[in-house]
């Protein structure tokens, strides 16, 4: 254990994940929060700190998204912060969550991942033009689905990995996700439905993409001695991790996460993890896009490089497989809200490992997890390492 | 989700009804501009490209030649020791072709978009760039060789896009 006080998840909450909510980010956050809260037994004021992680202001439109939102999140005067490191915040919020009570300096901790993506238009995609380097980059018309295009396609051509098999990791999710009641995409579709849907930036195609969400997510971290009054079965967080590298991104070679490897090594270590494949038994991986999941699942060293899209398509990452992986549907089904999303996968490594996630519960008893982020300028990586 | 949870607060609307007001919405529309100073070093690299150089620093710790240029190397976190120029043209590294514009309409002609490993700089130093005078996508291909192509001098303002974008190099 690293840390004065090792530190529980003692209950975990979300709204619906969809376009269009009619409810505010603040109200959505409040809807997730509540029912964390709830879940584990607390009321708000015995919530010591608050820590909220959402993305970028210019979806919402209000430059200081943290502070909008707080009073949903119950910090109205607590120690509070905002954390924002792009699509990686979900994860790193739970990450700063973590050291807020490891430090000793609080028994409990309210973690809120909120992101309402919908009310910008004429489409959200616009306001991450203003991610790039305004004097190297944006003039070319740069726009997200490039990068990420750019990055798919050179992983691809280093493995020689065929679109077929990318394609598995979208009909996967979108499968797990119809048995997830807050899940926006849940469907049953085949390779080749990905494999035909409309080209929108090649490699990259209509189905290969998560889509645009709103949502909130939520969960409720104890110290020790707090967590064992409390509740029965905990769920420990043992590892912690984040990394980020340089914004000069085609300067580095995009088949591989060197940066998300550098996260886990840390999470690992503190976890005591040598030997991650034998020794995780769930994993939620961020999954933006279908590639992004077998990227991940090797710089996380869940396996080799490049045997990610083997062990996809030998059914290794269902969830009756030896390592499944986003059992809950991950971005691709249930659903985009940034920050809220990340949080999400921290929520159902939470249920997966207190056996409470109903239709979508691993049977093989899962004792340890994984949940990972990943965002910025594909430089970022969070991960979080739990145990029952 | 937890099957102990019964009920999922949330309620969708269409979009469409928020923004033509068909249910009870507000609407605002920012009216900001900016103007970047380039900074020191990238004003090297904006003088470069209105002569049609590409410009890139050097540090003498790691030996690395950068492109972009900086003014300190990043690895090393020390200034860089100079200024060069590398070639214009380059090993396409990854691509992609996009059917999309900024704000994700739909367009015809898809922008065929390129990271282009630079000649002179150090392995891996690529840049973000167009590709042009390519009829079918299809023929673009990993490890293809490309030159820049330039505005004429009289068109070029300093910025990236003095580089038309980069075209593949023919084989005489």
């Amino acid at each position: 254990m690293f840390g004065k006080k090792r530190v529980a998840v003692i209950g975990a909450g979300m709204t619906l994940f969809r376009r269009n909510l009619k409810e505010t980010g603040k109200e959505l956050a409040w809807e997730a929060s509540k029912m964390a809260l709830d879940q584990a037994g607390l009321e708000v004021k015995d919530i010591e700190s608050v820590v909220m992680g959402t993305a970028p202001d210019a979806f919402d439109g209000v430059h200081m998204k943290g502070e909008y939102l707080a009073d949903g999140a119950g910090a109205f005067r607590k120690p509070y912060s905002r954390v924002y490191v792009g699509g990686g915040t979900g994860v790193f919020t739970i990450d700063a969550g973590w050291w807020h009570i490891a430090s000793g300096q609080f028994d409990t901790c309210l973690v809120v991942g909120e992101e309402k993506m919908s009310s910008c238009y004429p489409h959200p995609a616009y306001a991450f033009t203003t991610i790039f380097d305004p004097i190297y980059s944006r003039p070319l018309g740069v726009t997200l689905i490039w990068i990420f295009a750019l990055e798919m396609h050179r992983y691809m051509h280093v493995h020689g990995i065929k679109k077929e098999d990318i394609a598995l990791v979208s009909v996967k999710n979108k499968r797990n996700a119809l048995d997830h009641p807050c899940a926006q995409l849940g469907a049953n579709i085949t390779v080749e439905d990905v494999l035909n849907s409309e080209i929108m930036c090649w490699p990259v195609q209509r189905l290969d993409i998560s889509p645009t969400s709103d949502g909130a997510a939520a969960l409720i971290l104890a110290s020790e001695d707090v967590a064992k009054k409390l509740t029965d079965n905990p769920v420990w967080i043992d590892g912690v991790g984040w990394c980020i590298d340089s914004t000069f991104w085609t300067n580095r070679d995009l088949y591989y996460p060197k940066y998300v490897q550098c996260a886990a090594q840390m999470a690992y270590k503190m976890a005591g993890i040598k030997n991650p494949p034998k020794e995780i038994d769930v994993a939620e991986v961020y999954d933006p896009f279908d590639y992004k999941e077998l990227h991940h699942m090797e710089g996380l060293m869940l396996c080799r490089k490049g045997q990610a899209p083997i062990l996809t398509r030998d059914g290794v990452t269902q969830r009756d497989g030896d390592l499944p992986i986003n059992p809950s549907g991950g971005l691709l089904g249930v659903g985009n809200p940034i920050a809220a999303a990340g949080v999400m996968k921290c929520c159902e490594i939470f249920w997966q490992l207190r056996g409470e996630a109903g239709k979508r519960q691993i049977k093989s008893d899962p004792r340890t997890g994984l949940a990972q982020a990943w965002g910025d300028l594909m430089q970022y990586g969070s991960v979080v390492v739990m145990r029952s | 989700m937890s099957e102990k949870i019964k009920h999922f607060p949330g309620e969708q609307l269409r979009g469409r009804d928020i923004r033509e007001g068909r249910v009870p919405a507000i609407k605002f529309r920012p009216n900001i501009k900016y103007a970047w100073s380039t900074g020191v070093a990238m004003n090297r690299f904006i003088e470069g490209l209105k002569q049609g150089k590409i410009a890139g620093s050097s540090c003498n710790k790691c030996g690395r030649i950068m492109v972009p240029p900086r003014s300190f190397c990043e690895e090393c976190f020390k200034a860089t020791d100079g200024y060069t120029y590398v070639k214009d043209t380059g090993t396409i590294n990854t691509y992609s072709v996009s059917y999309v514009a900024g704000d994700a309409s739909r367009i015809k002609e898809p922008i065929l978009v390129a990271v282009i490993d630079l000649d002179g700089a150090s392995k891996g130093m690529g840049i973000l760039h167009l590709l042009g005078e390519i009829d079918d996508w299809k023929q673009i291909s990993f490890g293809m060789r490309v030159k820049a192509v330039w505005k004429p001098p009289e068109e070029r303002t300093g910025t990236i896009t003095d580089i038309k974008y980069f075209a593949p190099i023919r084989e005489e």
